[in-house]
Formats: structure tokens, sequence, C-alpha cells
């Protein structure tokens, strides 16, 4: 295990923003820290750097206790979501800051600078201020500097969060090829499960300071400890007193299917390839996301009668202080 | 204001340029005037004087000494109230206001009480300890830094409150020591302000008055500083004399803003 987070609590005046929080985060992997705002993630990843400090819990990187060691002495590498370029200085005296800072003979720095400068596609930038850069080589120039110092461990704090949604795709599909490249162990914050399901190897998922589920991409997507995860990993749609993805409800014209809950269909939308389906089973409104093949085959339009079922073998999670009843046991109209 | 169209704007910036020129450019031009009306002999005569020679390098040397606390203090006590919370930091930042508001002269009184050679607070202790504050060099220093202590305060703290913490975050955890994070990246962020702040009590310090004059003593040839000089020779009508001293000072102060306001590069976009 890289970082071994233990029992680690922290409060700003009345607000607590962890609560005995333990995680450990192997090596090389790339760990996304997923959760929505002011859930937590970011100070933990900043007592992880050292960039505040826990109330209580400890914190160990490679092996070594760090938690009462400053930033500057922990040997890790921390992009910022702003960027916090060094304003006065060029792309290349700023990757070279953490070099230059430990005393490196000037040709080792700038054969490193070089290097680092090829790594994040900045060669042709070395002399420029980051005022004259766009936000997404900003950001790289951020990461070069923070490789620079080789550090154990990577730290991103919503690296992408202030970038425009296409730049957002380009470098996170980047930062995973670099990823694969380098192998530091790197953990990234973000509120985008989007980002989370598509670069990392593993996801902490946290929530009012507290974590709610640890996995691989798949595991969350597939076994979701709570309703929480379910609902905030993609959209979900309720039968009974079950939570259940859209895509995995499956519907059947006519209302003869013993197995499932009857209603009347109340709304078509098609989006593209998928058409979203609404049916009223009297009680409840669900969510069936279709592609448009099963649509035209399904046949029925708004008003007709349909069957509604969830996919067998799907995750579902019970809504919470409900008693799970099967499906049959909803009235059916 | 007719929204940056229209006659409106015109008035505006008549009444404006007008306002100025009546209080500020206009008067100080008229002393430029007086001093080259009769030729140069008026600079001269007070260039060939020792007591006001004294009294000009007296001034220099009250500035730049106070100018060198000021900005040391400032900058200190700018990252103080920016960047820790402690209790007391609102008194704290009231308190800095207060030698702009106090009028010098309270200041020269005040000053007295303290350091005074005969009842003050301090004054005998340091007074037998062999350090003379009031009616001294020290004590022109002091009353001098009191009265622009708050200029460079005021310039730093909205550049550290507008830099943030971030950039010094970064360079910490790139091993940056707190002495390091000041030199490398918070100091030359901050260049700008500081320099401002630095003309500003520059300019300040040269041509403070009120609390100088209570403790200085006033002394010719010792502890008469040039505004003093001004003051003596306009009383004693020679009036040539106290506008060529005046028009120096003026000159050095709107220099200093003058060269500053030009090599200050222009906010660009960030």
């Amino acid at each position: 295990m890289s970082i071994e987070v233990t029992g680690v609590s922290k409060r700003f005046g009345d607000f607590v923003a962890l609560q005995d929080v333990s995680v450990s985060i192997p090596s090389g992997q790339l760990t996304a820290l997923l959760g929505p705002s002011g859930g937590g993630k970011s100070t933990l990843l900043r007592i992880i750097a050292g960039l505040e400090y826990a109330d209580a819990g400890t914190v160990g990187i490679e092996g070594l206790d760090a938690t009462a060691l400053p930033a500057r002495k922990r040997g890790v590498g921390f992009v910022f979501q702003h960027y916090a370029a060094f304003k006065h200085l060029t792309v290349r005296r700023n990757i070279a800051f953490g070099l230059e800072i430990r005393k490196r003979p000037k040709d080792e720095i700038r054969r490193r600078v070089d290097e680092l400068l090829a790594l994040v596609h900045l060669e042709q930038f070395a002399e420029r201020l980051p005022a004259q850069l766009s936000g997404g080589q900003r950001q790289r120039m951020a990461l070069a500097r923070a490789l620079a110092v080789e550090p154990k461990v990577l730290l991103l704090d919503e690296p992408f969060g202030a970038l425009d949604a296409k730049v957002r795709k380009e470098l996170r599909e980047w930062l995973r090829r670099l990823h694969d490249e380098v192998h530091v162990t790197t953990v990234f914050v973000t509120h985008d499960q989007e980002e989370a399901l598509e670069v990392a190897d593993e996801i902490v998922v946290v929530n009012e300071g507290r974590v709610e589920q640890i996995g691989t991409p798949d595991q969350l997507y597939d076994e979701p400890a709570n309703d929480f995860v379910m609902r905030f990993l993609g959209p979900v749609t309720q039968l009974g007193d079950l939570l259940v993805r859209p895509h995995d409800v499956a519907l059947s014209p006519g209302a003869d299917d013993p197995d499932a809950v009857a209603g009347r269909v109340a709304r078509v939308v098609r989006v593209g390839f998928e058409v979203r389906v609404e049916v009223s089973t009297g009680e409840q409104v669900v969510l069936a996301t279709l592609t448009r093949t099963e649509f035209l085959r399904l046949g029925v339009g708004v008003g007709a009668t349909v069957s509604v079922r969830v996919v067998p073998g799907a995750p579902v999670v019970a809504v919470p202080g409900s008693v799970v009843r099967s499906g049959l046991e909803v009235p059916a109209r | 204001m007719g929204r940056g169209r229209g006659p409106g704007r015109w008035v505006a910036r008549a009444i404006v340029t007008a306002y100025l020129v009546l209080l500020v450019a206009w008067p100080l031009w008229l002393v430029a005037q007086h001093t080259i009306a009769d030729g140069l002999d008026g600079l001269r005569g007070i260039v060939d004087d020792p007591d006001v020679v004294h009294a000009l390098r007296l001034t220099v040397v009250v500035a730049v000494v106070s100018v060198v606390l000021n900005t040391v203090f400032g900058v200190g006590i700018s990252l103080l109230v920016v960047r820790y919370a402690f209790p007391g930091k609102r008194l704290l930042n009231a308190l800095l206001d207060v030698p702009l508001s106090v009028s010098p002269i309270v200041v020269g009184l005040a000053l007295v009480l303290v350091y005074g050679g005969r009842s003050g607070w301090f004054g005998p202790a340091l007074e037998s300890a062999g350090l003379q504050v009031i009616f001294s060099t020290p004590g022109i220093i002091l009353a001098t830094t009191f009265v622009a202590l708050p200029l460079v305060i005021r310039e730093v703290v909205p550049v550290l409150e507008e830099i943030g913490t971030e950039q010094e975050q970064a360079a910490q955890s790139l091993g940056a020591t707190a002495a390091q994070t000041f030199r490398r990246i918070t100091l030359p962020a901050i260049r700008w302000g500081v320099t401002y702040g630095v003309v500003l009590s520059l300019a300040r310090s040269l041509g403070e008055f009120g609390a100088v004059k209570v403790v200085s003593g006033n002394v010719l040839g010792e502890t008469r500083t040039a505004t003093l000089v001004v003051e003596e020779k306009y009383l004693n009508f020679d009036q040539g004399g106290a506008y060529a001293t005046a028009f120096l000072l003026a000159l050095v102060a709107v220099a200093c803003i003058v060269v500053v306001s030009i090599i200050r590069p222009k906010e660009g976009p960030r």
C-alpha cells in the first residue's frame, strides 16, 4: 500500500469535513476520490499532501508515518484545480522550480526539464509565461512541475475542473496514457462520475465526510454498496422500493406478465440512439431507457399498457427506510 | 454618466480635470514658477547655505530609514493580516489606519509623552542608557515612521489577497522552505505593491511636518528638517528660499511617483 490513511477526522469550526476516514491506496495505480462538492474529498487529498493537518488519525506514505511532516518533506507532487502557476516565471522555470530548490546541477536540470517538456508536449512553449498559455497547457505545465521532483505519489485536486468540456475530455484521456507511461501512484479528486469511471483503476466514493465505498469502476457500478453510490454513479429510477438503472428496466406489451408491474406509457422522448420511456404504474413513474431498435420492436405508443420489470441479474438497491417488497405485491392496475 | 456616450461624459471629464488642476496641478506649478521666477538664484541660495544642506541631508536620512522600517514591518504585518486568523485581527486592522486619521501633531505629542527625556514613560530610562529620542534624530525617524506606517500595508494587502495561497502551497509541496517560498514566489508576486508603497512612503516621509516639528525641537543645523526650513524661511519673509526648498521637496516626491507609474507594467489579463 502506498498511501495509508487511518482514522482521519477534520473539522472547520462547526463543519465536519472528515469523520474517521480510513483508506488504503495501492502503489502504482490511478485512484479517484469521487463525491459531491463539500463532501470532504479535497480535504482528504490536502491532508495527504500536508497542506492541511488532520485533527485526529494518521497518514502514511510509502510506509513512512507522514502525519506530522510538513508538505515539503512528504515527497508528493500536487496539482491544483486553478493550476497555481508561478506567474512571474517561464514555463521552463516553473518546471525547474523543485529541482532548483534541491540545488541540482544546471545541466541536469536542463536535461530533466527538456524531458518533461516533451512528455507534456510543451516543447515550443518553454520560454513563455503562464499568462500566454491556455488552461489545458497551464495544467500540463503544472503536472510536469509536480513530476519534476520525482514524487512518491502524485495528487491532483479537480485537475480538469476549470477547463471546458472538450479539453477536459482530451486531458483525462491523456492523463490515463501518461499514467500508463510513468506509473507513479496517482490520486485525483473529481465530482464527475464519468471522469472517475473512465480514468481510474480504483474509486473511493466520499460523501459527507465518510467513505461510502471503495472498489474498481466495475464493482462500484455493478455492486453499489448503498443507494448513495447507486445514485451518484449514474441515472436511477425507482420501481416499487427498488432503485434500478433505467437501462436495466425491461418493458413488454400488455399486462399479462405475472412477474411484472403493469403500467401505462406516459411519455416517450427520443434522444439520438436512445429512447426514454416513462411508464406510470399508478403510484410512481418508472423511467426506462431503450435503444431505438428495442423500442421499435416493442411497438407501443403513449397510452399503451405495458409490463415493467427489472432485467434479471441487474444491480438493484433498496430505497432506504423501506421494507423491500417484490414487484408482485405492488397492485397492478 | 450617459453610459460612456454623449456630452455627459465630456462634462464629467471637464469637472474632474478642473478639480485636479485647481487643487493640485496649478498650486504645484506656481511653486515651481516662484522658484525659477528670479532665475536659479533661489535654488543656488539654499544649496550654498550649510544649514539648509544639513536639513536636506537630515530629511533624506530620516526618510530612507523610516521607509526601510515601514517596508520590512509593512510586508510582515500584511502577511500576518492576510494569511493568518487570530483573535483581535479586526482591532489590529483598525489600528493600522490610526496613523492616517490622527493629526500628525497629535502623533508628535503622544511620542513626547512616551519617549520624552524628562517625564516620558521610556524616555528617562533610554536617556540614562545614552539614547536621546526626543529632540534628536531617533525621535524624528520615529515620528516619520509612525505617520507613514499604513502606506506600504495598504498597497500590499490587496495584492496578497488577490494572489491567494495556492502558488505558495505549490512551492512548499515542491520542497521550498518558508523562506524560499517568500523570496522566490511571494515577493516577486507582490513586488509592484511593495514598490508603490515604498514610493508613497518616501514621498510622505520627505514631506512630514507636524509630528516632526513637535519631536525634533527644530534646532538649527541639528534637528531642523527640510519642511521645517520651509516654514522658518516663510515666516521670516524669505519667500525665495521657502519656495526653492518647497520646490525641491515637491520635485523629489513627484519624480518618484512619475517614475513608478512609467515603469509599472500595465495591468494585463490574468
